[in-house]
């Protein structure tokens, strides 16, 4: 008897192939998010691989917080000119500008939770039914509930407790009008598949998620990059320090961590011996112990 | 090392008291899933709670309302991975009133585990567990008979709950039983052997979970290929290109074999098999792919490739065991979208044959739906669907009900 099964990230390729064609079927206008970082990286490699030989039939949506790194503006605009796609920019600065949003005071203050109104607006202005997002249920305890086609009410709102069951292979995309839908082709990935995933298919990610010298400064436990938005308190100090991050969000949020690992090898071994979670180092997952939660209910990632 | 990994997926149920968030506490933290800050923040609200030392359980806590109300409401995915296998837990509540979630984590699952309070042996709780595992095809079951620290590591009790266990299950359809002692509490059996129960020739939980062969429950002979979408480039270099996506569902379909499309009766031959940029010998579940065709022949989404010797049912009466999932109760002779692998069509549910009682699992005549019924059910469809058995086959044998009006999944059903 030969061997028919497959290894598990073959069977995670599959399963997140057969979601993005699905979606395809489903809706009518759909979009990746896209943010620069490596969950949403992967999801187009693997839309570029569900539809090939034709090109990824989504746009690709990014909401720009405005304290972006430089390099993953970067990033995003090689992976737009390569794949030969659309790209949709919601901008969390136009949303302050129209009086939509005011910006958080306080030294802690970020745009993180300013995003949910751009990425609603964005949608609604440009009549999306569904949004691709790499969301994974093992980062966040109120991502582990998430379906992968995830109703949001016309509010764009979440309700984790009346949510659609899903069985088998059989995914419900139906929708009234001015409703939509998260869809997460990822959800069974864990940090370390993604990264074994990435580094077997040597998808290209960003600088930033290799060790390289930065300005930082610690706060919280982590390294926080030296930004233009960053507001420095008197006993804080600008180090350089060789670090690398393991997730990319706002400048002004992300921390790194020190690190030698320069390679895909090296960080996926470095990631393996990690004894602390990857949002551990996300200051917008630590304001309270539902903080995700809450973001979600309002229309977050 | 981990290249030829597979993937496990396995379903716990069980209620607040029988130690199940323990059991999965203790299994990700024995075999170091655990993180440092995760266990930082559940030794910091364990001392809030007033429990003594680490409350393991609290690991499995999730949305708001069931960290508030200290139960699962939801069906809530764990991972974890071992230098053998990775595995996906659907953590689901116990309760009767939430067994349409034990169905929805069951529908994916590899494996059962059914936890048995050591104390209490047998309850009707674990009737409906064993039950729903047998309902949804779950090819293993593991019983977890837990608690065994309160009465005394004993052997006798351990058998006693086996035999108990066994004469229920003789009337079910579960091929694979395995029993297990052990104390998700101290640890006993659950990643590592247990010192107390040395009577015990089994292996642990977890090495159980990484040996346990499950290539063959894959259906392997009859070819089924529901088609997804089609992929007509539109640029230079494939100008001709007419791929039918899709996840191939059963069997093993090669280049060269000779393929009907259903329902329009259509043959060709499997030209090639692509996936991204590989052409493929062979396909089998549950692989996702391209495949091209000989002939220039009309296929569109909703159609199934399947080899020409071996077809599918064509149907537009099927018997199904429905569970009911909404809180919105089946109105008589309504209409409702079914969806069927990737096909959707109006269906209406003409008759319920009988209502199974979930707790004494007899046969009851009542026609009423309600949320998380079980019933044997006729429906009828208005245009034909390409149907396996269920037992044969989880993909072309399962279907769900969409209600027009709400856009609500309102049931799931197994083709009989």
């Amino acid at each position: 008897m030969s061997k028919y099964y497959l290894n598990y990230l073959d069977e995670l390729e599959s399963e997140a192939i057969f979601i993005l064609r699905e979606v395809w079927a489903q809706f009518q206008n759909p979009v990746i998010l896209f943010s620069g970082g490596k969950d949403s990286i992967l999801v187009t490699h693997l839309a570029k691989k569900a539809f090939y030989p034709a090109k990824i039939p989504f746009p690709l949506m990014h909401v720009d917080t405005g304290h972006n790194f430089p390099e993953t503006i970067q990033f995003r605009d090689d992976v737009v000119k390569e794949l030969g796609v659309n790209l949709i920019v919601g901008s969390v600065q136009e949303s302050i500008d129209e009086g939509r949003v005011a910006e958080e005071k306080g030294k802690s203050a970020t745009r993180n939770a300013l995003q949910i109104t751009t990425l609603l607006d964005a949608i609604e202005s440009n009549k999306i039914d569904c949004a691709i997002g790499g969301g994974r249920r093992d980062e966040e305890k109120a991502r582990a509930k998430e379906r992968f086609f995830s109703h949001r009410d016309d509010f764009g709102q979440w309700d984790p407790k009346n949510q659609r069951p899903e069985l088998w292979n059989i995914f419900n995309g139906k929708h009234f009008q001015g409703e939509h839908f998260r869809a997460f082709p990822i959800s069974n990935w864990t940090e370390m598949d993604v990264w074994n995933y990435i580094k077997r298919e040597n998808i290209s990610i960003p600088s930033l998620y290799f060790a390289h010298e930065r300005e930082v400064v610690k706060r919280l436990g982590t390294w926080i990059p030296n930004s233009e938005f960053l507001i420095l308190e008197d006993h804080e100090e600008v180090v350089t320090k060789k670090i690398r991050f393991r997730t990319l969000g706002d400048i002004t949020i992300t921390g790194g961590d020190e690190s030698e690992a320069d390679t895909l090898e090296k960080i996926a071994t470095e990631v393996a011996g990690m004894r602390n979670t990857e949002r551990g180092n996300r200051s917008d997952d630590k304001r309270s112990e539902s903080a995700m939660e809450d973001r979600k209910r309002q229309g977050y990632f | 090392m981990l290249d030829n990994n597979q993937l496990l997926r396995f379903t716990t149920a069980g209620s607040v008291d029988d130690g199940k968030s323990t059991l999965i506490g203790r299994l990700l933290y024995d075999s170091k899933s655990i993180f440092e800050d995760q266990l930082a923040a559940i030794e910091s609200t364990s001392k809030k709670k007033g429990h003594e030392g680490v409350d393991l359980a609290l690991f499995t806590d999730g949305l708001r309302d069931e960290r508030e109300q200290g139960i699962t409401i939801d069906v809530a995915y764990r991972y974890f991975t071992t230098p053998k296998r990775k595995f996906i837990i659907a953590d689901t509540p116990g309760h009767i009133q939430y067994t349409r979630n034990m169905v929805t984590g069951a529908s994916t699952a590899n494996v059962a585990t059914i936890l048995i309070d050591a104390r209490h042996g047998v309850i009707e709780q674990t009737k409906r567990h064993a039950f729903i595992a047998s309902l949804l095809q779950i090819p293993h079951i593991i019983v977890c008979v837990n608690k065994m620290d309160l009465v005394d590591f004993s052997e006798e009790v351990f058998n006693k709950i086996v035999a108990e266990f066994e004469e229920i299950s003789s009337k079910m359809l579960v091929k694979d039983v395995r029993y297990i002692p052990m104390s998700a509490l101290l640890g006993d059996n659950v990643v590592n052997r247990s010192g107390n129960m040395p009577w015990f020739q089994g292996a642990p939980m977890l090495h159980t979970l990484e040996t346990m062969h499950i290539s063959s429950d894959i259906n392997k002979v009859d070819a089924r290929f529901p088609v997804q979408t089609v992929i007509r480039p539109q640029n230079e270099s494939h100008r001709d290109y007419r791929g039918y996506a899709g996840r191939v569902s059963s069997g093993v379909l090669r280049p060269g074999d000779e393929i009907t499309v259903m329902p329009s009766g259509f043959t060709s031959t499997i030209k090639t098999i692509n996936l991204f940029e590989e052409s493929l010998e062979e396909a089998h579940a549950p692989m996702s792919v391209s495949i091209t065709l000989e002939d220039d022949i009309d296929i569109s989404r909703g159609d199934m490739i399947v080899r020409s010797r071996n077809k599918p049912e064509a149907s537009q009466d099927i018997e199904v065991m429905l569970c009911w999932l909404n809180n919105t109760s089946a109105k008589p002779r309504a209409k409702y979208t079914i969806k069927h692998t990737s096909n959707d069509q109006k269906a209406m549910i003409k008759e319920v044959v009988y209502k199974i009682d979930i707790n004494t699992l007899e046969r009851v005549n009542d026609s009423e739906l309600n949320m998380n019924d079980i019933c044997k059910v006729k429906i009828r469809t208005t245009k034909p669907l390409m149907i396996d058995s269920y037992r044969e086959n989880r993909t072309t044998g399962s279907i769900i009900l969409v209600d027009d009006t709400t856009n609500e999944t309102v049931a799931a059903g197994m083709i009989v």
